[in-house]
């Protein structure tokens, strides 16, 4: 094959296999035409995160989907209890602290508003941000409202209710090895505590980053991504609400 | 999280940030290669030492004393997990595909390369913590790679089922977090920074398989969490997932209600992908080897990324043939069994387009050729026992039997290693600027590839005739008897095959300081990594960007000046 010799002169320049294959480098390419990757632009760094965060909740979606396999499954099936001999069927549902739960989901509601709010105030202050250096244009010096520690006060309201339904799931006489939907109800919301816990940690680094004076921009990136994690929880914690209350 | 702009700014200088967290992507794709390196041959000894029991029971070893049968379990769940998790999971995806990924399509990094880093430190102490368990009183754990419950839930359930096996899950779990953190970045990666004129359909095929693996590890390793969560939950916390009213010595558990079948279910739907995940880099690496020692393009490039897509996504709805025996309906072992048997499709389009490349091509039998060539060998010999043991009837007479290991191994154990060999020899001057040895590659390849069949063929033999797997004193057995004489010719072939791993190590070794110095395309081959020096500067292209004009494989242009174009060539050349 090395050694082609065309028979019939050639119809056209032949330098690929396939005309697909020899387009312009540029329609179709890798990023569209978009900015280097290699440039600190910060609309492709933004891209970059959220793409990345779209991927990170797939596998934290996977681990409650076979959670929620698992509950279905352990639902439904039958045991032989000893004392009768008899197969049964051990799930019993356990009463939930409703009021306690309907208090944290309206906190967690809030802080999915606040962190929302933190979001578009900071993308306009970054949209703003040429503006201010033009001499002579001030766009005042108003205080900031906190909504980023609204929001991080609001996420630790959350957690310490879900601890306060917990000691009350205990003091009732249900532990985690009570039942089995006992077992799936400290599940559920301790494993969707540990990743709340994690979004409150992401929004504290985002406010150090206020104190070490870093660029506004790397700012908006890490509160961007970080509100959408939010909501994700916010959604996350009403199905798993849901779950337990309906499934039972 | 936060997009990093590591390559914004010079190389790091000190030892520690160059070398050991480091954030450039090839360093951490060689850190991965290196702890697989020493994972395979930590696994590689233990089943020297499972061998060696299986035909001599009473053989006293030094400084390891005579094996007891639950010494001969540990041997086998850690000689399992081991190689699954930190060889065959490890190499081919966070070794090189770390490494070439970027290189390939053009990036100077991975998308995200703090996390790259955190993804090979937390490898790396999921290694420490299973290695652990060894050195725990009642040693290492009994249940085998699949950690079947009920005697993975229980703490009492025998020696290395305490402490033992709750390091187990601990680093299987550690492994999941890890190998999600990297699955995010080369995904990430490959969607969003790929060089100008890299498309989808120009990426070469070892970037779709591991674009496709990191898919498969994404969905997976979520699973398999849950799973392990919900275990520990049962060991330690005193739940009933998985456990069912039981006793131990007469007395009861205190667990009732869980079932066993639910740990099979999660993590087989873990554990059907994990193979392909173990296997499609290899797909890849054979892929890019066969068409650049043809000098021919791949045959049906397209059909190649479908057949991995289709692949991927047939392997997650595949999980229950590995549970044809757990007395499920037989409707769903029919659907189980269809589905299996749909994989032979697109599997076949890979080996039949690997087989159109080789013909009438040729051939350049250097040695990573012939390591390809013999991962196809390997990959058809293994393959075609599926079709047997995905069909339920056949599965009663075969499951647990010796067949079972037989056809792991050769498809999804050693021919992915053979596309770890593959990788080895065609990258080793890229990654290291010098060639490997070629007669001590040829040797190591004869060794492995003549040594692989004498282990794993007979297998099948032994598996037919009935000799159950797992057991560890076969001798004792008046109707195993008979095979014995077929158990030691293994051993024996085991023995020299791992001594043959040896000429292995030594080229690897020696050629780091001695090879000859490779030029920066030794292959004449045509995708980005060829391109650049070698081994290749901090931000990969030393200051510029590839634009890419061309498919990856293209060989034998007719009208071009030479048998091979380069991806980035931008001439237009006219034939006369």
């Amino acid at each position: 094959m090395a050694t082609f010799t065309p028979t019939v002169p050639a119809q056209r320049p032949a330098t690929s296999r396939g005309d697909r294959n020899n387009l312009p480098p540029i329609p179709g390419g890798g990023d569209d035409g978009r900015p280097d990757f290699g440039s600190p632009d910060h609309a492709v760094r933004l891209r970059r995160a959220r793409l990345g965060l779209a991927i990170a909740l797939t596998p934290i979606l996977m681990l409650f989907v076979s959670f929620t396999s698992a509950y279905v499954v352990r639902q439904g099936l039958p045991t032989l209890d000893p004392a009768t001999n008899k197969v049964v069927r051990d799930w019993s549902p356990i009463p939930l602290p409703n009021t306690l739960f309907l208090i944290n989901t309206l906190l967690l509601v809030a802080s999915s508003v606040t962190v929302e709010l933190a979001r578009r105030r900071i993308a306009q202050r970054v949209a703003l941000e040429p503006v201010e250096t033009i001499p002579g244009v001030s766009l005042g010096n108003e205080k900031e409202f906190p909504w980023l520690g609204l929001t991080i006060v609001l996420g630790i309201g959350f957690l310490t209710g879900q601890f306060l339904a917990w000691r009350d799931l205990a003091a009732r006489g249900f532990f985690v090895a009570t039942g089995p939907s006992s077992s799936f109800v400290y599940l559920l919301t301790g494993v969707h505590a540990i990743h709340l816990l994690g979004g409150i940690l992401a929004l504290l680094v985002a406010g150090t980053t206020v104190i070490l004076h870093r660029r506004l921009e790397s700012r908006h990136i890490v509160v961007d991504v970080t509100a959408w994690y939010w909501h994700f929880m916010a959604l996350l914690w009403i199905y798993i609400l849901t779950l337990m209350e309906l499934a039972r | 999280m936060v997009a990093q702009e590591s390559h914004g700014h010079a190389a790091p200088q000190g030892f520690i940030r160059k070398y050991v967290f480091s954030l450039d992507h090839k360093v951490i794709g060689l850190q991965y290669y290196f702890l697989a390196l020493t994972a395979v041959f930590v696994g590689m000894f233990l089943s020297l030492l499972m061998r060696i029991h299986l035909v001599w029971p009473g053989a006293s070893i030094p400084l390891i004393g005579e094996i007891k049968p639950e010494t001969y379990l540990s041997l086998l769940t850690m000689h399992g997990t081991i190689m699954v998790f930190f060889v065959l999971t490890t190499a081919p995806q966070g070794g090189f595909g770390n490494y070439f990924l970027p290189i390939q399509i053009g990036a100077p990094d991975m998308a995200f390369p703090v996390l790259n880093m955190l993804s090979f430190w937390t490898t790396f102490v999921a290694y420490l913590v299973m290695l652990s368990a060894f050195f725990v009183v009642g040693g290492a754990p009994l249940h085998g790679w699949t950690g079947y419950a009920p005697l993975s839930a229980l703490q009492s359930a025998g020696p290395g089922e305490g402490l033992g096996a709750d390091l187990w899950i601990t680093s299987i779990a550690i492994f999941c977090i890890a190998s999600l953190m990297g699955a995010l970045n080369f995904i990430t990666t490959t969607l969003d920074m790929r060089a100008k004129g890299m498309t989808l359909m120009r990426m070469p095929l070892t970037c779709w398989s591991w674009f496709i693996t990191a898919i498969l590890g994404l969905l997976a390793f979520g699973v398999l969490l849950s799973a392990g969560i919900l275990l520990l939950m049962d060991r330690n916390m005193g739940t009933s997932f998985f456990l069912p009213l039981g006793t131990i010595n007469g007395v009861l558990t205190g667990h009732k209600g869980g079932s066993p079948l639910l740990w099979q279910h999660l993590f087989w739907f873990f554990g059907h992908p994990e193979v392909y995940i173990a296997i499609l880099p290899g797909m890849g690496v054979a892929s890019q080897v066969l068409s650049t020692f043809s000098r021919k393009p791949i045959f049906g490039y397209k059909a190649m990324v479908y057949a991995m897509l289709a692949i991927g996504l047939l392997g997650f709805m595949v999980w229950g043939h590995h549970m044809f025996m757990s007395g499920m309906s037989p409707y769903t072992a029919f659907a189980f069994s269809v589905m299996t048997m749909a994989i032979g499709v697109p599997s076949a389009i890979k080996t039949f387009n690997w087989l159109g490349t080789l013909w009438g091509a040729r051939i350049r039998f250097q040695s990573p050729m012939l390591f390809a060539i013999g991962f196809v060998s390997l990959f058809v010999s293994g393959g075609l026992s599926g079709p047997f043991l995905a069909q339920p009837v056949l599965d009663i007479q075969l499951h647990d039997t010796y067949f079972v290991p037989a056809h792991f191994h050769l498809i999804m154990g050693v021919a992915a290693i053979f596309g770890i060999f593959a990788a080895t020899y065609y990258w080793f001057p890229k990654m290291f600027g010098r060639m490997m040895n070629e007669s001590l590659a040829r040797w190591h390849f004869w060794f492995s590839f003549i040594g692989t069949y004498a282990i794993f063929m007979p297998m099948h033999y032994l598996g037919m005739a009935g000799q159950p797997r797992r057991y560890s004193q076969g001798t004792e057995l008046a109707y195993l008897k008979p095979l014995l004489p077929l158990q030691k010719f293994i051993t024996y072939a085991a023995i020299v095959t791992i001594a043959g791993q040896l000429i292995f190590l030594f080229n690897l070794l020696w050629s780091l300081r001695n090879g000859k110095k490779a030029p920066d395309n030794p292959w004449e081959a045509t995708t980005l990594e060829w391109t650049t020096t070698t081994p290749p500067p901090h931000d990969n292209f030393g200051g510029h960007t590839p634009v890419v004009y061309h498919g990856p494989y293209e060989y034998a242009v007719p009208g071009a000046p030479r048998d091979y174009v380069m991806q980035t060539d931008p001439a237009t050349v006219v034939a006369h």
